[in-house]
């Protein structure tokens, strides 16, 4: 932050190379932290066997409701204790940030696809196209996501990759706006111009001349809907309407964990625990990418 | 400006089609039949069945009911609920209070604590003040709010039981409706003890559905006020010699309020996605719990009406946050 | 105009309800809102609990903690030798609540009776339809059009009901909360006004309790009823809190917000029991959860696949799990605590090896089935979920791969019932009335293929059994039936009979004289409480 003054003689606000975006990315701590946290999430889902000290559905029918050892357990391999039907919770754990990780990549891919390519559409042919396309938005919009949804989800039927489905329509008019605001206000710039005038077909003017410059308030938006997808598939599973059991799905295992609160609570706290310094590292990163991208900010 | 509301408004009503296109298709979609939904263990007989398909209207073309569905809502028909047998509208405006009182606190809380934090944290810029408060509040912002209201109903209520588990007010307390709102009705009845009840009821709810507003709220007033702390005017009122406290209060705060009221009102929608959770958890009567009960008691008609009563409402909201903006900041209107 | 007089009437009740300093006071958390307060239409213990068993009376009552039928609104009645013929003589100077929207000008009589049960019957009755899309299930459900020829008036306090054919367990469907009577003299007053919708949100009863007032989702407010005919009850004001969540429930009443609750979370058992200030009593349940193997697709349609696959799954872990010491293994279709339950009968064994052994003698390897599993907690297997992770496990160590299969609830209900459905399904039965006939037959009948024989299952000497004892009325000769019945379902495992299910009721030590009722309703009559 102290930085802000030498920084200030930068020319321009535009973005301009790695190492620049990487100099300023690194300006803030709290975003490092973040990254350093999301890249150990990924490798523990990808070495989630190795890690794991059990399969995650193996039931120690002996050893059901166990209390972490340092809580009162008698079972030191079971280092959080074990649930309901006496599976290690740690384990459990492991394997279920491949599915937070997994949710928050499709979801965001697929809201980014499709809000990308219809606020294009729109910001770009204008029109009816546009009334159409922003109206449906509006709509989706019009309701509270979460209650969405839950009724799309109602329709689809219970599961993660109904869940994933509703939850990414939900998000990407939030892309769908943006991209078509930066269309906008890209459009008539002169590089645009000169690029019609050499005749660049639609396509190549909408994917290759334009959306590389409105690129940074997409990957913020991005960060913050893979931390919100994280959330709402969570929310879901815990109104039991996400992942189905016996699926190590994080919002999953809380919903059904719910009984136990007053009785073992370790079930209740670690995978909501889990979610949160999930979706603060990325959240962090989120913030840490807005500083780096968003030229305004920059200039002050 | 009669003409800047006229354009939104002409804007909104092929939404508010839309929206009745979506709730009405959205029920037609879902799987499941409402009349066995409504039967208990031993079911309905295949004639009976039939009976109760043309009492409801379930077997007429699509169209026509879409048609039936809508020339209701003008008449201010919005059905009969299925699981009650109450018109839908009676059962939503008999909750729909609790959840604006819980929402009007959360906000208050949220705006309460929100835009000082904000404001400190900017003037004391990379102080431990401002990072304790801005990650705090990106914790706010990262919390899964399901989790947090049962970390705290175990704690509060659970633990050292300062506050009630659920419910809106002591049960030992009873008095008129008026308003449906508990505070004002118990002041309205001349109860005192009353009033603290239905307060402390509140306020455990009001703190989990005020979370992620109160985060976002300290957020945006910060960096609003560090936009504007590093404008010219401010600058040369300070250079002025103007005093610190003049120089935020008077002339930084009231520019920075412009982008912090739109957050407020944008929060709204947010409020109601959270109230869902909220009053799951805490058995608040208000309609966040009311849409659960009913999608999941296959209750067609209040699903439909319900998500149409509570989008109209995210709009209207919205529409009062869109003028209110064009008040305070002319420039928009030209647009 | 009508705030004015909805705040006159909200004050007058106020003096009412604060009139005592001295009321006592019974707080119920209850687990779900009434969907209104006519028993007649409704279906859920919660409805029941909110209107029928606090407001209303019937004519032959369930004793308090058992299923024995006892004199209610009729003193005494008789039945004729040819089982047709019911005489029932009602109790004279029975009263119906006074309230500020109803005050009654004349005792229960013969009129009320006949109005309680053609209003559900006769399809030119004015009530038959006042609320849209009304139907009546439960009298549809317990056969009663079929069953029923009249109901007359014999005079002002008897009442004569006549059957098509002997049906035995007809008294105790009387008992039933459909089956409870209402007042004709105020049916017609809303006729007259207009207010039909009045008379499921403004009840009028004869019962211990009057309606007070009710706020949506929230709370049901109840004050003992002065003249009720047994004499007015101990208590003074009787509240529902309604309380959706088990554990916020159990928090509730730790906390002293509430005196007594239903249905508590299996996993808060144990803490409720360790609270110095509460009590919990228990008592097993009236039903049974279980899971049915299709018998007419193959390979299932072999008994002893059936048996194998039973075999092979652990019972005592798996009610551990999913029951949590709340249910015990059930052996039989019917639970312990109804007549006629066969104690002899030996449950299939847990026995991994045999039935590797049977299967392998059947021919079959490599199985691969559905294992359906319900998508609610229902009473009688509070988590089917869990129960299927659990068979699944099972299931694998023998060989068989499951596939869990689940829809949303009334799906599954109809995938479930379809007579060529695959697989195994984990469903349960709640009895309506404590007679074995709402068990066997209901669930195993041969014409309930389709229906609720999820099984479809129709073996010729079970279904001999049931239908002979439906017709005679000596218990003795019952029971024999209902003992042969028994043995042959344990013999050809249409289903894996999992578990009943106990019921807890945990209460605060001020809540004295509470009785548990094997029927699952909540009855607030006797209770007092001290201070």
């Amino acid at each position: 932050m102290a930085a802000e003054t030498t920084t200030s003689s930068t020319s321009t606000g535009r973005f301009s190379g790695l190492r620049e975006f990487w100099y300023y990315f690194s300006m803030n701590k709290g975003a490092v932290l973040g990254l350093v946290v999301f890249v150990l999430l990924i490798l523990v889902a990808i070495f989630a066997p190795l890690l794991a000290p059990f399969p995650p559905d193996q039931q120690f029918r002996e050893f059901i409701r166990m209390a972490p050892p340092w809580a009162g357990g008698t079972q030191p391999q079971f280092l959080l204790g074990t649930d309901e039907v006496g599976r290690d919770i740690l384990s459990r754990l492991i394997y279920g940030s491949r599915y937070s990780l997994m949710i928050g990549f499709i979801v965001v891919t697929g809201a980014l696809v499709v809000g990308v390519t219809l606020g294009l559409l729109a910001g770009y042919y204008r029109g009816w196209v546009d009334a159409l396309i922003m109206r449906v938005m509006d709509i989706i919009l019009a309701f509270p996501s979460l209650l969405l949804a839950l009724v799309l989800v109602a329709i689809l039927g219970p599961g993660l990759f109904n869940a994933m489905l509703a939850i990414a329509l939900v998000l990407q008019p939030h892309f769908a706006r943006l991209t078509r605001a930066a269309v906008l206000s890209e459009k008539s710039r002169e590089y645009v111009t000169s690029a019609k005038v050499a005749g660049a077909g639609h396509l190549r003017l909408m994917f290759i001349t334009i959306l590389p410059n409105c690129l940074g308030p997409l990957i913020v938006q991005a960060t913050l809907s893979f931390s919100n997808a994280i959330l709402e598939a969570a929310a879901l599973g815990f109104l039991g309407m996400g992942a189905q059991p016996p699926t190590p799905e994080w919002g999953t295992m809380l919903a059904r964990a719910r009984e136990f609160i007053t009785s073992a609570w370790w079930i209740v706290t670690m995978p909501g625990l889990a979610i949160l310094i999930t979706v603060l590292a990325i959240n962090l990163i989120g913030d840490g990418l807005r500083d780096a991208l968003d030229p305004k900010l920059k200039r002050s | 400006m009669l003409r800047f509301i006229l354009q939104k408004l002409a804007l909104i009503v092929p939404t508010i089609i839309g929206i009745t296109i979506a709730s009405f298709a959205f029920i037609r979609l879902l799987p499941g039949d409402p009349i066995l939904a409504m039967a208990g263990q031993h079911g309905v007989t295949p004639e009976r069945y039939e009976i109760l398909k043309e009492q409801f209207g379930f077997n007429l073309p699509i169209w026509q009911q879409y048609f039936n569905y809508v020339a209701g809502i003008l008449q201010g028909n919005f059905g009969v609920s299925l699981a009650t047998k109450r018109p839908v509208i009676d059962e939503f405006l008999t909750l729909f209070p609790a959840t604006v009182e819980l929402a009007l606190f959360a906000m208050l809380i949220a705006v309460a604590l929100g835009i000082p934090a904000g404001i400190f944290a900017a003037i004391k810029r990379g102080s431990w003040f401002d990072q304790i408060t801005m990650g705090v509040a990106l914790t706010g912002y990262s919390m899964p709010i399901f989790w947090w209201g049962l970390l705290l109903i175990i704690f509060f209520s659970g633990y050292l039981g300062w506050t009630p588990v659920s419910g809106r007010i002591s049960l030992s307390f009873f008095f008129p409706r008026v308003t449906g709102f508990m505070l004002i009705d118990s002041l309205i009845a001349g109860k005192p003890d009353a009033f603290i009840s239905a307060l402390r009821h509140l306020i455990l709810p009001a703190v989990v559905l005020g979370t992620i507003p109160l985060a976002v709220i300290a957020r945006q007033t910060r960096s609003a006020m560090l936009e504007v702390l590093g404008e010219d005017y401010v600058r040369t009122a300070r250079a002025k010699g103007l005093e610190p406290n003049r120089v935020v209060g008077v002339h930084a705060f009231r520019n920075a309020l412009i982008p912090v009221v739109t957050t407020i009102g944008l929060q709204i929608g947010l409020l109601m996605a959270g109230a869902i959770l909220t009053e799951t958890i805490f058995s608040w009567p208000g309609i966040g719990k009311w849409m659960i009960d009913s999608i999941s008691k296959r209750d067609y008609v209040s699903v439909q009406s319900g998500l149409l009563l509570i989008a109209l409402i995210v709009m209207a909201v919205n529409l009062i946050v869109d003028i209110l903006y064009a008040v305070i900041n002319p420039r928009i209107r030209v647009q | 105009m009508k705030l004015m007089r909805t705040l006159l009437a909200a004050t007058a009740l106020v003096a009412v309800m604060g009139g005592s300093a001295y009321a006592k006071q019974l707080v119920f958390c209850s687990e779900a809102s009434p969907a209104h307060f006519d028993p007649g239409p409704t279906t859920g213990g919660n409805d029941f609990d909110a209107s029928s068993r606090t407001i209303y009376d019937r004519l032959v009552e369930f004793e308090h903690g058992g299923t024995a039928v006892v004199p209610g609104l009729a003193e005494s009645w008789e039945i004729s030798a040819d089982g047709l013929e019911y005489t029932f003589k009602l109790r004279p100077g029975v009263k119906f609540h006074t309230t500020s929207y109803f005050t009654p000008t004349r005792d229960l009589n013969a009129d009320d009776v006949i109005f309680s049960f053609e209003r559900q019957w006769k399809q030119d009755n004015p009530w038959y339809q006042y609320l849209e899309g009304l139907s009546w299930d439960y009298f549809q459900g317990m056969d009663m059009p079929k069953f029923l020829k009249s109901v007359e008036k014999i005079d002002d306090l008897t009442v004569k009901i006549t059957l098509n054919e002997p049906n035995a367990p007809m008294l105790a469907n009387l008992g039933m909360d459909f089956a409870s009577i209402v007042s004709k003299e105020y049916a017609d007053q809303l006729a007259a006004s207009g207010n039909l919708a009045d008379f499921a949100n403004k009840p009028v009863g004869t019962g211990a309790f009057t309606f007070v007032d009710y706020q949506t989702d929230a709370v049901i407010r109840y004050a003992a009823f002065a003249d009720y005919w047994r004499g007015k009850v101990a208590l003074d004001d009787l509240i529902f809190a309604i309380t959706t969540d088990p554990a916020v429930r159990a928090q509730k009443l730790k906390a002293g917000e509430c005196d007594i609750m239903s249905y508590p979370a299996p996993a808060d058992i144990e803490g409720l029991k360790a609270d110095t200030n509460l009590t919990v009593l228990e008592q097993e349940g009236l039903n049974i959860g279980y899971m049915s193997y299709n018998t007419t697709v193959a390979p299932m349609d072999n008994v002893n696949v059936r048996k194998a696959l039973s075999m092979a799954i652990n019972k005592q872990a798996l009610v551990d799990a999913v029951y949590q010491g709340a249910g015990q293994p059930a052996k039989n279709l019917i639970p312990p605590t109804m007549w006629s339950y066969d104690d002899k009968i030996v449950d299939t064994p847990f026995d991994p090896e045999g039935a590797k052994k049977l299967l392998e003698e059947a021919g079959v390897s490599g199985l691969t089935l559905d294992l359906w599993a319900m998508p609610v907690s229902r009473p009688y297997n509070p988590n089917a979920q869990r129960a299927a992770e659990m068979i699944q496990a099972d299931w694998a160590a023998v060989g068989v791969t499951a596939n869990i299969v689940t829809y949303e609830w009334t799906e599954y209900r109809e995938r479930g019932k379809a007579k060529d459905r695959p697989g195994a399904f984990q469903i349960g039965w709640t009895g309506d009335n404590g007679d074995p006939d709402n068990f066997f037959a209901t669930l195993f009948s041969c014409s309930a293929i389709g229906v609720s024989n999820y099984s479809s299952w129709c073996n010729e000497d079970f279904e001999k059994a049931i239908q002979d004892a439906k017709k005679v009325s000596d218990p003795a000769e019952r029971t024999a039936l209902y003992t042969k019945a028994q043995e042959i379902f344990k013999a050809e495992e249409p289903a894996l009979t999992m578990a009943h299910s106990k019921v807890f009721m945990p209460m605060s030590k001020r809540v004295v004289g509470y009785t548990m009722d094997p029927l699952g309703i909540h009855r607030f009559d006797n209770v007092d409480v001290t201070e």
